[in-house]
C-alpha cells in the first residue's frame, strides 16, 4: 500500500496519512513534521481515514510532534480506523491527542 | 558537531551488499545508533561469530556477516550495521567452537542463537498461535524503541509497610469470558481493570513472570479433558530483557514494550506499584536433552552451573541452573534488573528460588554472595523492593536467614505454614502465631517487620477457598498421576472434600476465608493476596496449575457477585488496614509504653484480659495495639483489638479496659453472616457490652477503641 503526505503549513497544519506508517514511512512523516514545525502551528490535524496501520515508529512521530511544536500543540486525529484507534489506545497515546470523527 | 560529521556514521566494510563497520563493545545487545544498529555479544570460548539478519518472519536470513577478527575486543564481538529497518529486523548469531560436553562446550554453528540482551523476542507474538515447528530460528531477537514518553512518571516508592500486594497472572486475570474486557488476557486488559484493583484497595500488583517464555514448552494433551496443557505460569525464561509478546494485545505488531509501559504508567497514576516475579535461577533450555536457544550455544560454561562431567546441576528442579555468581552472568542479571527499573519504571522484584542466587559455580552456598550484595547496593535499584523466595529445589532453605544486606525482604514461608495450621485448628501454636502476627521479630530482628512478606496463599499451591474445601490435592488434570504439587498443604475441607450444597459447610468455608483475610490484614509486615482469593476463586483442588490455560486459572469475574460477602469483607478489611497506621509499623514493637499513653505499644490477651494462654492445647488469643504508638508514636490512631478463636466452640473474651473517654466499636466479626460481618470505616457499631465479647467457634473479631 502506498503512503502519501499532503500538507499545508498555516496556524493550522494539516496532514493526510494514507496506507501504512512503518519505520520507513515514519521517517517521511517526521520530516514533514519538522518542516511544519517551522511555522509554529497551534493545531496539527491528521486525516487518517485511509491509514490502515501505524507502527511504534509512527507513534513516536506523534510524540515527536508534541515535543517539536510545543506541548500546547493540539493534535487532532480525524476518523481513525478501528485498528489504528486500538493501537493509539493500547499504547496510551489517546491521552495525548484528540480523536474526532471530523475536524470543524 | 552533527551526527553526520562523526566517523562512525559511515560504513567501512561491505558483505553481501550489507554495509557495516567496527562496533562498540558496550552496551551489550543491539542498540540503535546514528544511521545504524550496534551489535555486541560476549562469548569466552567461541572461535568465531556470525551475525545473522532476517526480514521479520522470513524463513531464511537475508544476510550473514561473519565478524572480522579485528572486531573482537577481549571476548566481545561488536559491529555496527547500516541502513537496517529497525521495525522489520530480526537478528541472531551463530557461534563456532568446540562441541565437547564433557568439557562443558556445546557450540554448534548450525544453530541460530537469540541474543541474551535482546529487548524484544519475536516468534510467540500471539498467545498459543500455532508456531511453525520447522522454523530455523524460532525465538528471534528484535529491536525495541526505548524512547517511551513517560511524562512525569516515576516509581512510586511507597513505604513497604503500606503495601497491599496482589499476586497476579497477566492472562489469568482477564482471560475468563466474564471479564468483559476488549482484549482479554493482556496488559491492556489489566489497565481496563484498574478501577477494580482500586475498589479492592490494592496498591501493588506482583506479576507472575512476564519475561518472554514459550507457552508451548512441554505442551501435551490433558488426560482428563483432552485439551492442550501448556506452560501457563511462565517460569521458564527464554529471554530476560523482553516482555512476553503473547501478553500484549499489540504483540502481533511488536508493540508489547509500549503496551506494558503504558500499563505501568497508568497503574502509577492510580497509586499502584508494579513488582515483577523474576526467574534468574534457570532458563528454558533445560538439561542436556533440551533445545539450544541462546545461552547454551553462546557460552555454556559461563551461563550454567555444570558438574565436573559437564552435566547440568539442577538446583531449580527444571533441568539447569543459571550460574548467577559468575561475574559475567552476575553483570547480566544486574544489567537486566537495572533495565527493568530504569526503562520500565518497575517498583520491585520478587526473585523466584532466590537461594540459588547465593550459590557458587559448584553449587556451594556462599556466605557473602556477590550477586545479592551487588543488587542490594546498586544505585539504580536503590529504591526498588527486593523480595526473595528464600529457598531452592536443591534443599537450601533460608527463610529468616537469607543474605539480606539490610535490603532484602522474604516471602515468609513460616508465616504461611503457621497461619494455615492454626486456621485448621491445630493446637499449641499461639506463641508462634503471635510472632508471625507482629512481623516475625524472631526471624527478622535486625531487618524489621517489612522484611516479612506475609502470605497464606500464592500461585504455587491451593487457593484460599480450596484451603478450606480440600484436604488433599487433586492434580489429575495435569497428567502426572497426581504426583506433582506439594503434599504438605495444611488444609482442611471443613467436613466434605470438594463442592457441597451443605449450607453449614459452605458458611464455615466462607468464615475461614474471612478469618484468613483478617489475620493477613492485621499482621505487621507486608501482606500479599493471591489473585481471586478476594472472591473465593477455586482451582477445584488442583494445587499446581502451572499448565492449565482454562477456568482453573482464569479469574471468574461473576464470583464478585456470587461471593459478594467475601469480596465485601476483603474490601473492608483491606480498607481497615489502610485506615489504621497502627497496623503498619515500620519497626518492631518494644512491648512497653514509650509515649506515656498508659498502654504498651502491643499487649497480648486471651479469654482473660492481660493474660494469654500459650499452652499446648490453646487455640485462642487476642492482642491490643495502642494507637498512640502508631508509627513509633509519630501519628495518632485508635486502639485496635483483635480476638482469634480457632477452637470448635465459642469463647467469651474479657475485653481490656479502655481509657474513660473511649468505647469499643465492632469492625468485623466473621461469625456473623454478611452484611453484618464487617463495617465501613466510621460506621462501626458501638458494642452494647463493653466488657466482654463472645467470639464464635472458629471466628475472628476486630474491635476499635475510640
Amino acid at each position: 500500500m502506498s503512503f502519501h503526505i499532503l500538507s499545508e503549513a498555516k496556524k493550522i497544519a494539516k496532514i493526510t496519512l494514507v496506507g501504512e506508517i512503518d519505520s520507513l514511512s515514519a521517517r517521511e512523516f517526521q520530516k514533514e513534521i519538522e518542516k511544519l514545525a517551522t511555522g509554529s502551528p497551534d493545531e496539527l490535524i491528521l486525516y487518517v481515514e485511509n491509514l490502515t496501520f501505524i507502527s511504534s515508529a509512527g507513534l513516536r512521530v506523534l510524540i515527536f510532534a508534541k515535543q517539536k511544536m510545543g506541548t500546547n500543540l493540539a493534535i487532532y486525529i480525524v476518523k481513525p480506523q478501528e485498528s489504528v484507534l486500538e493501537t493509539l489506545e493500547k499504547t496510551g497515546l489517546q491521552h495525548s491527542v484528540n480523536i474526532v470523527d471530523q475536524y470543524l | 558537531m552533527t551526527e553526520s560529521n562523526r566517523i562512525d556514521y559511515y560504513p567501512t566494510h561491505e558483505h553481501e551488499g550489507i554495509k557495516f563497520r567496527r562496533g562498540h563493545s558496550l552496551p551489550f545487545g543491539a542498540t540503535m545508533v546514528a544511521n545504524g544498529v550496534n551489535f555486541s555479544i560476549f562469548s569466552s570460548a567461541a572461535t568465531a561469530c556470525t551475525l545473522v539478519l532476517f526480514e521479520r518472519g522470513a524463513d531464511q536470513p537475508f544476510a550473514e556477516i561473519p565478524f572480522p577478527d579485528e572486531f573482537r575486543i577481549g571476548n566481545v564481538y561488536s559491529m555496527t550495521v547500516f541502513e537496517l529497518d529497525y521495525e522489520r529486523l530480526e537478528y541472531g548469531y551463530r557461534m563456532d567452537g568446540p562441541f565437547d560436553p564433557g568439557q562443558g562446550y556445546r557450540f554448534d554453528k548450525s544453530v541460530i542463537l537469540s541474543d541474551p540482551y535482546a529487548k524484544v523476542i519475536g516468534g510467540r507474538d500471539t498467545w498459543l498461535a500455532k508456531p511453525n515447528w520447522d522454523n530455523v530460528y524460532p525465538y528471534r531477537s528484535r529491536l525495541a524503541f526505548e524512547d517511551f514518553d513517560w511524562e512525569n512518571d516515576h516509581p512510586l516508592e511507597t513505604p513497604a509497610e503500606d503495601l497491599i500486594v496482589y499476586e497476579m497472572h497477566v492472562r489469568g486475570f482477564t482471560q475468563h469470558p466474564s471479564s468483559g474486557v476488549k482484549n482479554p488476557g493482556t496488559f491492556s486488559a489489566i489497565r481496563a481493570k484498574i478501577p477494580y484493583l482500586k475498589e479492592l484497595g490494592i496498591n501493588c500488583i506482583e506479576l507472575l513472570p512476564i519475561y518472554e517464555f514459550d507457552e508451548w514448552e512441554n505442551s501435551r494433551p490433558s488426560p482428563t479433558t483432552g485439551e492442550v496443557l501448556v506452560n501457563f505460569w511462565g517460569y521458564s525464561t527464554v529471554n530476560f530483557f523482553s516482555p512476553k509478546a503473547g501478553y500484549a494485545a499489540t504483540g502481533k505488531f511488536g508493540m508489547q514494550v509500549d503496551e506494558l509501559k503504558t500499563l505501568i504508567k497508568e497503574l502509577h497514576k492510580n497509586g499502584i506499584e508494579v513488582m515483577l516475579d523474576v526467574v534468574f535461577n534457570h532458563t528454558a533450555e533445560g538439561d542436556q536433552r533440551g533445545h539450544t536457544i541462546s545461552f547454551r550455544g553462546i557460552d555454556n560454561k559461563t551461563y550454567y552451573m555444570l558438574t565436573p562431567e559437564g552435566y547440568y546441576f539442577n538446583f531449580s528442579g527444571t533441568g539447569n541452573t543459571l550460574n548467577c555468581n559468575n561475574p559475567v552472568v552476575r553483570n547480566m542479571v544486574l544489567d537486566c534488573l537495572r533495565y527493568w527499573a530504569a526503562d520500565y519504571h518497575i517498583d520491585g522484584f520478587r526473585f523466584d528460588l532466590a537461594s540459588i542466587l547465593g550459590r557458587s559455580a559448584d553449587g556451594t552456598p556462599l556466605s557473602n554472595p556477590p550477586l545479592l550484595e551487588s543488587l542490594a547496593y546498586d544505585p539504580i535499584l536503590a529504591k526498588c523492593k527486593l523480595v526473595a523466595e528464600a529457598w531452592d529445589a536443591g534443599g537450601l532453605y533460608q527463610v529468616g536467614s537469607f543474605p539480606a544486606y539490610g535490603r532484602w525482604a522474604e516471602w515468609n514461608g513460616k508465616y504461611r505454614d503457621t497461619m494455615r495450621k492454626f486456621l485448621k485448628g491445630d493446637p499449641g501454636l499461639v506463641s508462634e502465631m503471635i510472632q508471625r502476627l507482629i512481623g516475625s521479630p524472631d526471624m527478622y530482628s535486625q531487618r524489621g517487620p517489612t522484611a516479612s512478606i506475609n502470605f497464606i496463599t500464592c500461585h504455587d499451591g491451593f487457593t484460599l477457598y480450596d484451603m478450606f474445601a480440600y484436604n488433599n490435592k487433586h492434580n489429575e488434570a495435569n497428567g502426572e498421576n497426581n504426583n506433582d504439587g506439594a503434599n504438605d498443604n495444611n488444609s482442611w475441607n471443613c467436613g466434605w472434600e470438594g463442592e457441597t450444597d451443605d449450607p453449614d459447610i459452605n458458611f464455615l468455608r466462607h468464615k475461614q476465608l474471612k478469618n484468613a483475610l483478617t489475620l493477613l490484614m492485621v499482621s505487621q509486615g507486608v501482606p500479599m493476596i493471591l489473585m481471586g482469593d478476594e472472591v473465593g476463586r477455586t482451582q477445584k483442588g488442583n494445587n499446581n496449575t502451572y499448565c492449565q490455560d482454562n477456568e482453573l486459572n482464569w479469574l471468574d469475574w461473576s464470583a464478585k457477585e456470587t461471593n459478594a460477602d467475601i469480596f465485601n469483607f476483603a474490601r473492608r478489611i483491606i480498607r481497615f488496614r489502610h485506615d489504621h497506621p497502627v497496623l503498619r509499623s515500620p519497626v518492631h514493637f518494644r512491648y512497653w509504653d514509650y509515649v506515656g499513653s498508659g498502654y504498651p505499644d502491643i499487649s497480648f490477651h486471651g479469654t482473660k484480659a492481660w493474660s494469654v494462654d500459650q499452652s499446648a492445647s490453646s487455640r485462642a488469643f487476642a492482642f491490643l495495639l495502642d494507637g498512640d504508638h502508631a508509627k513509633e508514636g509519630i501519628v495518632k490512631d485508635v486502639m485496635v483489638y483483635v480476638a482469634v478463636n480457632m477452637y470448635w466452640e465459642g469463647l467469651h473474651f474479657e475485653l481490656p479496659g479502655l481509657p474513660a473517654e473511649k468505647k469499643w466499636y465492632l469492625v468485623s466479626n466473621t461469625d456473623v453472616p454478611a452484611p453484618n460481618d464487617s463495617f465501613d470505616g466510621g460506621k462501626e457499631p458501638l458494642l452494647e457490652n463493653q466488657h466482654e465479647f463472645l467470639v464464635g467457634a472458629r471466628s475472628t473479631v476486630v474491635l476499635i477503641g475510640k
